[in-house]
């Protein structure tokens, strides 16, 4: 019986230190261990420079580029992206620096938090960038700007400046974190393909697309089975934990047996 | 007991197991695109005008820099990238401007790079005569030829053009408009604000970037870096396509990328086949590639062919930018009236029509012609129906609230049963 409530007790334990766990949220990312450092940027949705959470970006360029990077990110997602530019020369004026994030389809993502458009006067010597960007979302409306699962750009450019400071050297640094193992979200739903752009060159059609034969869609058994993570997973081992509790319950409410 | 206790273990290890499995993360896109059988294609274009012998670099000529610099990219040069170098007012010493502004040769052809040669070529440059920047991009464009991926210029200069007409920024925008994908790099060498406003308007033209140099290692660095970047980036090349001013006789286009010119308050048309089940996504992206006011806005919508909207993708912004985009997806609704299914089981394609329009407003003297650069990216992929999710949770709160409510059952249960047993005993 002791047994029985001990184990009743840690499990009520575990789970209780396991929600707040999963929820907190680190604020600046860390570069993952063994990563290799991208030392390249691109300057277009078409050529920027694919990296991944956790990979740090170090590149030199000049003031004035507009420096594309592209990240894969998977529902349930949060991510963190940090930005540092250097200046290793002197410079006129106040400068207005600026990133932004685009999903796949390179509409503009929100920042929740962080200093997007900082302004650095002419002493100082480097400015720092942040921005993190909403949950990703598993399924959402077309007609929704949900954040989706796909490719998401980040680009790093500076808005406002006295022209003369146009195409001095920079250094940047650039870090995306990732937080959430993705997965278990509280939506249901799932994109059927992720917003991966297709970059490939099109070709223009030249005659009318005529109807095409309707596909036999395959049935198999694993189409009826639950997704692991599913509710009805959850419910089923909930019910399941409710009946061994009510049972419990009720063992409690006898006599102890006398020996 | 002992039973009990597994039963325990066997619950405790379901609970793990099902909150570390997740669902099955989205497939990656991972299909590799055929390597092009063209090479990487670039050229760099050099200033030996007279102002080049100026000491003003580190206490060096400025020729002797770019000289060393030149080296230093020859001997970095990735093997399979093709390097062509041209030079511009090199040989003629006289004052005939007309003759002068002719002045421009390539001493090294586009091809696999002969090291010792390009290097010899290079060292015999001495600083003569004028500088017909215009008509040296010109040239360099044909020497690069025309081809199905991008090709990348690095113009290094130290003076503004003195042979204008053809002045530069126009031979820029000209070259721009041809379609061919070409980006001017330029690189300004000690530059002055006529020089700076010069390269600036080459560079923005073409969707190519300025540097000013002001040593010998930012400008072999630069060079290094723009000659890496032709490598990683010259396949990425839109087909050329010409939207229409209405939707019925628009151009019909398969997913992929496609580039076009708008003008100012001008509106293109395109139509996408969208078959049943599926969903069309698209993104446009206009290049501010010459001055316009700080703010602007791009709009893309999607529409049945009889004019009725089905979806809108907007943005607008403010201040110094390249591009501005805008993107959207969309899909038949699923319980909308459908047709009946036609005879033989065939589901019939649908147009839809993308129309792009901008709201850029042009400022004194900016050139309406030839339109601004767009890109259009049209995809169409299965659709992702709505979830009909059944009324069950999900979560570490719910089977906590259900084991609590399980307990507080059987205790209840339990002291009826005994309060029962106990009084059906006393009668």
């Amino acid at each position: 019986m002791r047994t029985l409530l001990r184990s009743a007790a840690a499990l009520v334990a575990a789970g209780l230190t396991l929600a707040p766990a999963a929820a907190s949220a680190d604020p600046t990312p860390t570069p993952s261990p063994g990563a290799a450092t991208v030392t390249k940027a691109g300057t277009s949705f078409l050529t920027a420079t694919a990296i991944t959470a956790g990979q740090p970006v170090r590149v030199g360029a000049s003031t004035g580029d507009h420096l594309y990077w592209a990240f894969p990110a998977e529902a349930g997602q949060i991510h963190q992206l940090t930005a540092t530019v250097t200046f290793p020369k002197g410079r006129s004026g106040a400068s207005t620096w600026t990133v932004d994030v685009f999903d796949g389809l390179r509409r503009r993502q929100a920042c929740t938090a962080g200093a997007q458009t900082p302004t650095v006067d002419a002493a100082a010597t480097s400015v720092t960038l942040g921005c993190t960007l909403r949950r990703v979302r598993p399924w959402a409306e077309p007609w929704s700007a949900d954040p989706l699962p796909g490719t998401y750009y980040v680009r790093l450019s500076v808005v406002d400046l006295p022209e003369p400071d146009l195409g001095l050297p920079i250094d940047v640094d650039l870090l995306v974190g990732a937080d959430g193992e993705g997965g278990a979200s509280g939506d249901d739903g799932e994109l059927a393909a992720p917003l991966v752009p297709n970059s490939r060159a099109g070709t223009v059609l030249t005659t009318e697309p005529t109807a095409e034969p309707v596909a036999e869609e395959e049935t198999s058994l694993t189409v009826w089975l639950p997704e692991p993570g599913s509710r009805w997973v959850w419910t089923t081992v909930g019910g399941v934990l409710a009946a061994v509790a009510g049972v419990v319950g009720f063992a409690l409410t006898r006599r102890p047996r006398r020996p | 007991m002992i039973n009990k206790r597994r039963s325990t273990a066997v619950l405790l290890g379901l609970l793990a197991a099902t909150a570390l499995i997740g669902p099955p993360p989205a497939a990656a896109d991972d299909e590799t695109t055929e390597p092009p059988a063209e090479p990487p294609k670039v050229e760099l274009v050099l200033d030996v005008s007279g102002s080049m012998r100026a000491r003003d670099i580190d206490g060096r000529s400025r020729i002797s820099v770019a000289q060393q610099a030149f080296n230093e990219v020859v001997d970095a040069l990735p093997d399979e990238t093709q390097l062509g170098i041209r030079v511009l007012g090199a040989t003629y010493r006289g004052k005939d401007k007309k003759k002068g502004c002719q002045d421009t040769q390539q001493i090294v052809p586009v091809g696999p790079v002969d090291r010792a040669g390009a290097k010899a070529a290079v060292a015999t440059l001495r600083p003569t005569g004028f500088t017909p920047v215009g008509l040296a991009l010109r040239s360099a464009a044909q020497d690069l030829g025309t081809g199905a991926t991008a090709r990348r210029i690095v113009l290094i200069t130290d003076g503004e053009d003195t042979c204008a007409p053809p002045d530069p920024c126009e031979v820029a925008r000209e070259l721009a408009a041809q379609g061919t994908r070409l980006v001017v790099d330029t690189l300004g060498l000690a530059p002055d604000e006529k020089v700076r406003r010069q390269l600036l308007c080459i560079a923005g033209a073409t969707g190519g970037t300025y540097t000013a140099a002001q040593s010998v290692d930012e400008l072999s660095g630069r060079i290094k870096q723009l000659v890496d970047r032709a490598r990683d980036t010259y396949t990425a090349t839109p087909t050329v396509v010409g939207g229409a001013a209405e939707c019925p006789n628009a151009p019909l286009l398969a997913p992929g990328v496609y580039t076009d010119r708008e003008a100012f308050s001008e509106h293109r048309w395109y139509r996408v086949p969208v078959r049943e089940g599926q969903e069309l996504r698209a993104s446009v992206s206009v290049g501010l590639d010459r001055p316009v006011n700080p703010d602007y806005g791009v709009l893309l919508r999607a529409t049945d062919p009889d004019g009725r909207e089905l979806v809108r993708g907007v943005d607008a912004g403010s201040g110094r930018t390249d591009v501005i985009s805008a993107g959207l997806r969309w899909s038949a609704a699923e319980d909308a009236a459908t047709p009946t299914p036609e005879p033989g089981g065939t589901r019939p394609a649908r147009t839809v029509c993308l129309v792009v329009s901008n709201a850029f407003a042009p400022r004194p003297g900016t050139e309406a012609t030839p339109g601004m650069p767009v890109e259009l990216t049209v995809d169409v992929v299965a659709a992702s129906p709505a979830p009909d999710g059944p009324d069950l949770g999900r979560g570490w709160t719910l089977l906590l609230l259900l084991t609590l409510a399980g307990l507080l059952t059987g205790l209840v249960a339990g002291l009826l049963t005994r309060w029962w047993v106990a009084t059906w005993r006393e009668n």
